[in-house]
């Protein structure tokens, strides 16, 4: 495959591929080790492989506990939500043919958002299964406003995302109202937390759940890479090509609203990793989605990974809600790609 | 090979656009397609290349109704060139000709000898084999016109549409481009504004008014002052020209 792309492609990514696991399996030890309460690397990685029954070393229980328990599942959670952020990025920008796109224009965090609210404010179900339930029902309630609104998305990417911006307000609109007239102080502060994501409380189950979401969504997404290469000129050009634009558009949209809302679900909305990672991989690997989309899901996870470790230690005895730190990383960001993406004069 | 429309018609809501339209066109012909702004040349020219579904009606390619060949395999024989295509994705030339080979590829299947063999075949008929690693972006528009036409090459198709290729082009770029594909060994359709250009390098015409065809034939029968009159509202003077058979029509101010 390597004539598929600039001359040396694909030993370039090769090479990135590998160096962006070691960086990754780096971050999660890392992310692991750190905290309130610092394990040396030694034993993060004795407790690991005593879990998986490899060694037999003395560990303190409490230490076991914390890196297995506690520490090792958020690092993995947070990277799988980094990576599948970034591949649904990815994805949009090529669809709508933006270079703004990113999960949260189709609204479906504010429509989690909305779902949430129910949950904590209104008492809607109890517990965290239903939090997570709520949250996901009101993605998809988002996605299906957007999907009406646009036609199937086949009124052009335009008015799609205008369609994305009005779902979005509605559905903000809703939550505020909601918070406003039904919620005490607490209930607001415990919303406020939610909306800007958070990784504390998440466990094995979550990972098990996101890790199979994660995989089966990048394999769809990368079994559909080339026809998504075809977008580049638009749909029509896309059709004169042969890919089977309807049907490809509502596969890699269902995709997209799935893995967002199962993701949102579970840590809240965590903005600008969709938007930044896929600029910053296809500066490295170049636009095409067969290197493009796994390239993206590494290093979303780098940076997912890596920005939850600042927002434990930025602050001391609390944790900066993670959207904190991604928009603080996300916005200048943002701001370079405005600047370059403005018109030539 | 040989491309035959029976009764076509197409519109959007209760707008009429393309109205009963049968045409037939012999392989290797180079068709032109004019008629005014918003007489349906697009529009009929993505119902043959079966981009849009008419309404009614059916189009044939080699005897096949196009509307149960499916979209891949319909995309391996006949290509379709948009008019002033654009993209913001920082592609290179080669990466644009490369995606004709898209309906060649499987899912997941490598870069084959083949498929780089036609994205060098079509690069070099378009001229453009010097500049497979200059930016898409940094092209004037006769180059990305070319790269596109390269990239319809690559599809290995047997028909070729062609919408407009020439707008925004100068005159020289306008006869290059056209006597390029005039030489191609395909059956091509073109849509175009320029009455004289479509005279110089058209075997057939068809003239569309309001979505229906008002004339049919070799430029000098289609081409008569009343005609022009009459579809095109203008007045004008037809010289035969040097070529035989190529009428030149010089409008007048009036």
């Amino acid at each position: 495959m390597s004539s598929d792309t600039s001359e040396g492609g694909a030993g370039r990514l090769a090479l990135f591929l590998c160096l962006s696991v070691v960086v990754l399996t780096l971050a999660v030890a890392a992310a692991t080790a750190i905290g309130d309460y610092n394990i040396a690397l030694r034993t993060v990685f004795l407790s690991v492989t005593n879990k998986l029954g490899l060694t037999g070393a003395e560990i303190a229980p409490i230490e076991q506990s914390v890196v297995w328990n506690l520490r090792l599942s958020r690092a993995l959670v947070a990277a799988l939500a980094g990576a599948g952020l970034a591949i649904c990025g990815a994805i949009l920008q090529a669809l709508l043919r933006n270079a703004l796109a990113e999960p949260f224009v189709l609204g479906v965090s504010a429509g989690a958002s909305t779902g949430a609210v129910c949950v904590i404010v209104l008492g809607i179900g109890a517990g965290s299964l239903s939090l997570s339930l709520g949250a996901f029902a009101g993605a998809f309630a988002a996605f299906t406003l957007v999907a009406l609104l646009s036609n199937g998305a086949t009124s052009g990417p335009n008015h799609t995302i205008l369609a994305g911006v009005a779902a979005s307000q509605l559905f903000n609109a809703l939550t505020s109202y909601i918070v406003t007239t039904s919620g005490n102080a607490q209930q607001a502060r415990d919303v406020m937390f939610w909306l800007l994501g958070s990784f504390g409380g998440v466990r094995w189950p979550d990972f098990q759940l996101l890790l199979v979401v994660v995989i089966v969504s990048l394999a769809i997404c990368i079994w559909m890479a080339r026809s998504l290469d075809a977008f580049t000129f638009g749909d029509e050009d896309a059709a004169a090509l042969g890919v089977p634009v309807g049907r490809i558009r509502l596969v890699l949209f269902g995709v997209t609203a799935l893995l967002t809302a199962t993701i949102v679900s579970m840590v809240g909305a965590i903005g600008f990793v969709g938007l930044v990672v896929p600029h910053a991989a296809r500066y490295v690997v170049g636009p095409l989605h067969l290197r493009l989309l796994p390239a993206c899901a590494v290093v979303g996870a780098v940076f997912m990974v890596i920005a939850d470790i600042v927002s434990r230690v930025i602050a001391t005895q609390q944790t900066v809600p993670i959207g904190v730190v991604t928009a603080l990383v996300g916005v200048p960001f943002f701001a370079v790609i405005l600047y370059r993406a403005r018109p030539q004069t | 090979m040989s491309i035959v429309a029976e009764n076509l018609s197409w519109g959007v809501r209760r707008k009429t656009i393309v109205s009963d339209v049968s045409l037939t066109v012999a392989p290797g012909e180079t068709l032109g397609l004019i008629g005014p702004n918003g007489s349906g040349k697009s529009s009929l020219l993505r119902l043959l290349a079966g981009l849009r579904r008419p309404a009614s009606g059916r189009v044939e390619i080699n005897g096949r109704d196009i509307a149960q060949v499916p979209r891949k395999a319909l995309s391996r024989q006949v290509a379709f060139v948009q008019q002033s295509a654009a993209t913001d994705t920082n592609v290179t030339v080669a990466d644009v000709v490369r995606l004709g080979r898209t309906p060649h590829r499987s899912a997941l299947a490598g870069w084959s000898e083949a498929d780089e063999a036609a994205v060098a075949e079509a690069l070099d008929r378009v001229g453009m084999t010097s500049r497979r690693k200059q930016a898409w972006q940094t092209l004037s528009g006769g180059e990305r016109q070319r790269v596109h036409i390269a990239r319809g090459l690559a599809q290995a198709p047997q028909v070729m549409f062609l919408d407009e290729p020439t707008n925004h082009l100068d005159i020289h770029h306008q006869i290059e481009i056209l006597r390029m594909v005039r030489d191609l060994e395909l059956t091509s359709i073109i849509a175009l504004h320029d009455l004289n250009l479509a005279a110089m390098f058209c075997d057939r015409i068809v003239v569309l008014q309001s979505g229906a065809v008002c004339a049919c034939g070799t430029p000098e029968a289609v081409l008569t002052q009343q005609t022009l009159r009459d579809v095109f509202r203008v007045s004008a003077h037809i010289d035969g020209s040097a070529d035989a058979g190529r009428p030149h029509i010089r409008f007048s101010a009036g």
